[in-house]
């Protein structure tokens, strides 16, 4: 059923081609970019997500009263495609904004022609610190908790365990590359007698994890930090449980806990890994009961870090389209700085001084139950608590 | 010394997986002589459809008896890809087979997600093999020791197969002179069909036995195929053994070398292979490859320069093109634009394939190049935008020129495969030197200076470049230099007794096409802005390889026209549907089936055959725009 949808949709696309724009002057049109095609785990849950919010906005009265139009593009997972779309969005839709992307790379050349064409960008999901600091720029804000926030409430909780002995496992590429040296900086600080024994570096989506839990193991580390994930991470698990490398070990690991990467592994999930992710069985707060509910009642699914990350990019997006009153993006900008709105993690700002939101993650420890993995003592982190001073985000931010 | 004892066990339990994928590549090859790109489809296929038969049949028997009827049913696929889509175009040019299986592969990974669901997958553990095995302290999964018993098994019964039974005779005495067992009667349909099925049970096989330790996903295809190209051509084509031993080393090398050089994954295949290609052009196992016989299709219709009538046609098309700024918006005058650095990307690959008959594999790195000169000479040295133009091309050909010298040693697929492994250590070095290349997180903010900033004045740079570029490769292919070069291509041993030193011209034309891909590079480097890794992946060689082949090997022009279609309808494909691949996938083996020579070639076919049917007309009215940009 679901593929013969997605047929006749493909078929409707390419006989619609070039009248897709009749959208009404009146609307207000967001343009979206994401890697749907190359990671549609992370962004079939994520464009339901952001679908959701743009009918809960009209149903609300739209924007100002006007409707809300999201226009999506595929990227392809590559830099340079994601620019073409960013250019269709802009020079033949005339949206009022950009939204979305992935991977750190493709965030960047977003936020990169955002700056370059004086667009407003919202990215959604890449993580790179790059976004906000070392290649901020005043067009780009971010939702997500980047790098630097994630390894920071993680340290948190691994600075307390014993360990001293630590190795890492991390993919070969930049996001892998920055999480290890964040942790291990915030980590070396607050615990200098700490030993960092061992770094692996697989290929991303190619690890040969046999050979690289082996000398994980060998190096006989205390703990282990892990950054990899998807399908590099069940290979990881599966040759680590059956080598025994976790046995006796804790686990610190980035994202994991999100269902986009616990869910796939199944019974085979390792108990008692500290993690960062999304449990969102276990999240009794009012603001995110109202989102599960429109979202189980809307897809009959249950939502993966991505619906909320699509739904509050799209709701940010609104929140700072109506308070500004206008498109042009000298408003857009002045409105989103320093605007605060709810989410349903609970409020959150848009910082001023590196235009990063507030958004936090929950961190918890990993468990097996019912044969399926979940993450039980969760605590919410709420970003604002995990960014380094005002003064040192200056100096990592060139000025505008 | 447990845990060198295991490490080492551990990298045989991976080699076994990658022989049993390699095998079935190298009979493929062997024998018919397609680049298979589809092989590492076939392998996906094969992993999705264990995973749901072992989810519905149960026990001991069902798990192993589902591995082996996913492998069944996945060589039936590809007997009828066989049949029904390559049996046509075995006798279109060389590498134009390959086409036709990249375009399956791009339809295979849509396909698997419509059908398997955009989650990982993972399946259930092996039935008495899920747990391991007390080593002296070091653990060793069963499931690995099985593995690493199945390698050499595998091999055994192929060996037994070749050397036992007719049809292994056949089949060797295919991979070394097809047309002499052509020649003495044997079917060679159904030995063709026979010898896909079994490549592709093997791939099958390799992807369904995955399922214990890996996860079943859209992107399993690429993960291997490139590898397990490597791994044939370090063991020499065709060669099982040799596949088995290259197979064995990669994994070994790479087990040990994480020990010392975590880093090291990413590009240890292709050190191997450049080294291994360096000093044994024909990998470790193979034979050189027996003197063509024919130059197939080449000598049919021989190339003429544009008369005058058609110069001033493709003026005339030139001249309208450079008016799309007057009622063309922004958006479509970025796409031109675009459009207009691939025709240059494409004629450079043209200009040593079709012309040199040197298919490169690797062709990106030279355009990369160029991009990334862009971004030094602009980023950091701080040069004039006409400067960087100028200057930004010569890390292309210096490239070009050291890669190229050592490329045209050799020849074929081996040729292609150096070429791929030169562009893979540049792309790693673009990739790991995070300090100077930003590693993939690029080189941002290369914008064009104000004069040609807005889209119309780049677009009429890109076009008067493209225009000047193409015109001066034709002049080339026309000169003495370019004659002396396709006879290279046509006969090295002719050319060579007429006093034609081969290799010096090969590499002239290698360091023209490479330094002629980064002119293309370095205006793309300005069309975005930014440079990144991608600028000199694998993907990018493969999309130049497309549009040349797309186009026409055979034909002067086909290059251009190959570009302008592919790249027109990749851009509007991913605008406007999520399932591009799918589509755009179609659309290639529709080609392929259609025009079997490309598009430039069947219209000159058509034109050739409208001649001989009424011989009074002037020839001289076919196509009209082949050279028009």
């Amino acid at each position: 059923m679901r593929a013969r949808n997605y047929f006749v949709g493909a078929a409707f696309a390419l006989l619609a081609g070039g009248m897709a724009h009749s959208a009404v002057a009146q609307d207000i049109k967001i343009g979206e970019i994401n890697s749907y095609s190359l990671l549609p785990a992370f962004t079939e849950p994520y464009r339901k997500g952001w679908q959701l919010a743009v009918e809960e906005i009209n149903a609300a009265g739209g924007i100002n009263g006007k409707k809300l139009v999201v226009i999506s593009k595929d990227d392809g997972g590559k830099p340079a495609d994601a620019q073409t779309a960013a250019n269709e969005l802009v020079s033949s839709e005339g949206v009022a904004m950009l939204t979305g992307t992935f991977l750190s790379n493709i965030g960047l050349a977003v936020s990169d022609f955002a700056n370059q064409k004086k667009v407003f960008f919202l990215a959604a999901e890449p993580l790179t610190d790059a976004v906000t600091w070392s290649k901020g720029n005043k067009y780009t804000f971010r939702l997500r908790p980047s790098n630097y926030m994630q390894a920071a409430m993680l340290v948190e909780a691994a600075s307390k365990l014993p360990a001293k002995r630590w190795a890492t496992i991390a993919p070969n590429y930049e996001y892998g590359q920055s999480a290890v040296a964040v942790f291990k900086k915030l980590m070396s600080e607050k615990r200098p007698d700490i030993q960092w024994v061992d770094e692996q570096w697989p290929p991303q989506g190619k690890i040969d994890a046999g050979p690289v839990v082996q000398a994980v193991a060998a190096a006989n580390p205390e703990a282990i930090l892990n950054v990899t994930f998807g399908a590099d991470l069940v290979k990881l698990v599966r040759e680590g449980n059956t080598r025994g490398l976790f046995k006796g070990r804790e686990v610190v690991s980035f994202l994991t806990g999100e269902p986009e990467y616990l869910d796939p592994l199944k019974d085979e999930t390792p108990e008692g890994w500290i993690v960062t992710g999304y449990p969102w069985y276990s999240i009794k707060t009012p603001e995110h009961d109202a989102f599960l509910k429109a979202y189980q009642a809307k897809y009959n699914d249950y939502p993966r870090l991505g619906s909320i990350v699509g739904y509050q990019t799209i709701k940010s997006a609104a929140a700072i389209l109506a308070k500004a009153g206008s498109t042009d993006p000298e408003k857009l900008i002045a409105a989103a700085e320093g605007l605060s709105m709810p989410s349903p993690f609970g409020e959150i700002t848009f910082r001023k001084i590196d235009h990063q939101s507030t958004l936090g993650a929950y961190v918890g420890k990993t468990a097996l139950k019912d044969g399926k993995g979940v993450m039980v003592d969760s605590s919410y982190k709420k970003g604002a608590d995990y960014l380094p001073s005002d003064a040192e985000v200056e100096k990592l931010r060139p000025k505008d | 010394m447990a845990f060198y004892v295991v490490q080492f066990l551990t990298g045989l339990a991976s080699a076994a997986s990658l022989f049993l994928v390699a095998s079935g590549l190298s009979i493929i090859f062997g024998v018919t002589r397609i680049v298979n790109f589809a092989h590492g489809a076939f392998y996906m296929i094969g992993a999705y459809i264990a995973f749901t038969l072992t989810e519905r049949l149960s026990g001991a028997f069902g798990f192993w008896g589902s591995i082996v009827l996913a492998a069944l049913a996945v060589a039936l696929i590809g007997v009828l890809v066989e049949m029904v889509l390559l049996r046509r175009i075995y006798h279109a040019p060389e590498l134009f087979q390959l086409l036709a299986t990249f375009g399956l592969t791009l339809m295979v990974e849509d396909l698997v997600v419509l059908i398997w669901g955009p989650d990982d997958l993972v399946g259930r553990r092996a039935p008495g093999f899920k747990g391991a095995i007390d080593f002296f302290g070091q653990n060793i999964p069963s499931y690995d020791l099985f593995l690493i018993v199945l390698g050499p098994v595998v091999l055994g019964i192929l060996w037994l197969l070749f050397q036992r039974t007719r049809w292994g005779v056949l089949v060797r005495a295919a991979t070394q002179d097809r047309d002499m067992v052509a020649a003495l009667g044997v079917n060679q349909k159904w030995l063709f069909t026979s010898v896909f099925a079994v490549g592709v049970f093997l791939a099958a096989l390799g992807g369904a036995l995955q399922i214990p330790r890996d996860a079943v996903h859209h992107a399993m295809d690429l993960r291997i195929i490139v590898e397990v190209f490597v791994v044939v051509v370090i063991g020499g084509l065709g060669s099982i053994v040799g596949a088995f031993v290259a197979a064995v080393l990669v994994s070994e090398l790479n087990a040990f070398g994480i020990l010392i050089f975590p880093k090291i994954s990413i590009i240890l295949v292709f050190l191997v292979m450049a080294v291994v290609l360096i000093v044994r052009p024909w990998g470790l196992f193979g034979k050189p490859e027996a003197a063509a016989r024919k130059t197939p299709g080449l000598t049919v219709n021989p190339w003429r320069p544009l008369t005058s009538n058609e110069r001033l046609a493709s003026l005339a098309v030139l001249v309208i093109a450079a008016t799309l700024p007057l009622f063309a918006g922004n958006y479509a005058l970025t796409v031109g634009s675009e459009i207009a650095i691939f025709v240059i990307f494409a004629v450079s690959l043209h200009f040593l394939m079709s012309v040199g008959g040197l298919a490169s594999f690797g062709h990106a790195a030279y355009f990369g190049l160029g991009a990334y000169g862009i971004a030094f000479l602009a980023k950091m040295a701080g040069l004039p935008m006409i400067v960087c133009l100028l200057l930004g091309p010569l890390l292309g050909c210096m490239g070009a020129a050291v890669f190229g010298f050592f490329a045209v040693q050799l020849s074929g697929v081996y040729f292609a495969m150096l070429t791929l492994a030169f562009a893979q250590i540049v792309w790693s070095i673009a990739f790991q030197w995070v300090s100077v290349t930003g590693g993939d997180n690029g080189i941002l903010g290369v914008w064009p200076e104000k004069w040609a900033a807005s889209p119309s004045h780049f677009y009429w740079l890109a076009l008067g470049v493209a225009a000047l570029v193409t015109i001066a490769l034709r002049i080339a292919v026309f000169s003495p230099f370019g004659y002396a070069l396709r006879a290279t291509r046509d006969s090295v041993l002719r050319s060579e007794a007429i006093g034609i030193d081969a290799k010096r011209i090969q590499w002239t034309a290698f360091v023209i096409a490479g330094t002629t891909a980064g002119i293309g590079g370095a205006l793309f480097a300005y069309l975005k802005g930014s440079v990144f890794p991608d600028n000199l992946g694998i993907s990018l060689s493969v999309d130049a390889l497309v549009m040349v082949l797309l186009g026409g090997v055979e034909t002067v022009s086909g290059a251009v026209i190959g570009a302008i279609v592919y790249k027109a309808l990749n851009i509007w494909l991913v605008s406007q549907t999520d399932l591009s691949k799918l589509v755009l996938g179609g659309f290639i083996v529709l080609i392929v089936v259609v025009f079997p020579k490309g598009i430039v070639g069947m219209l000159e076919m058509l034109a050739q055959r409208r001649r001989k049917s009424s011989p009074p007309r002037s020839p001289l009215l076919a196509k009209p725009i082949e050279s028009a940009e």
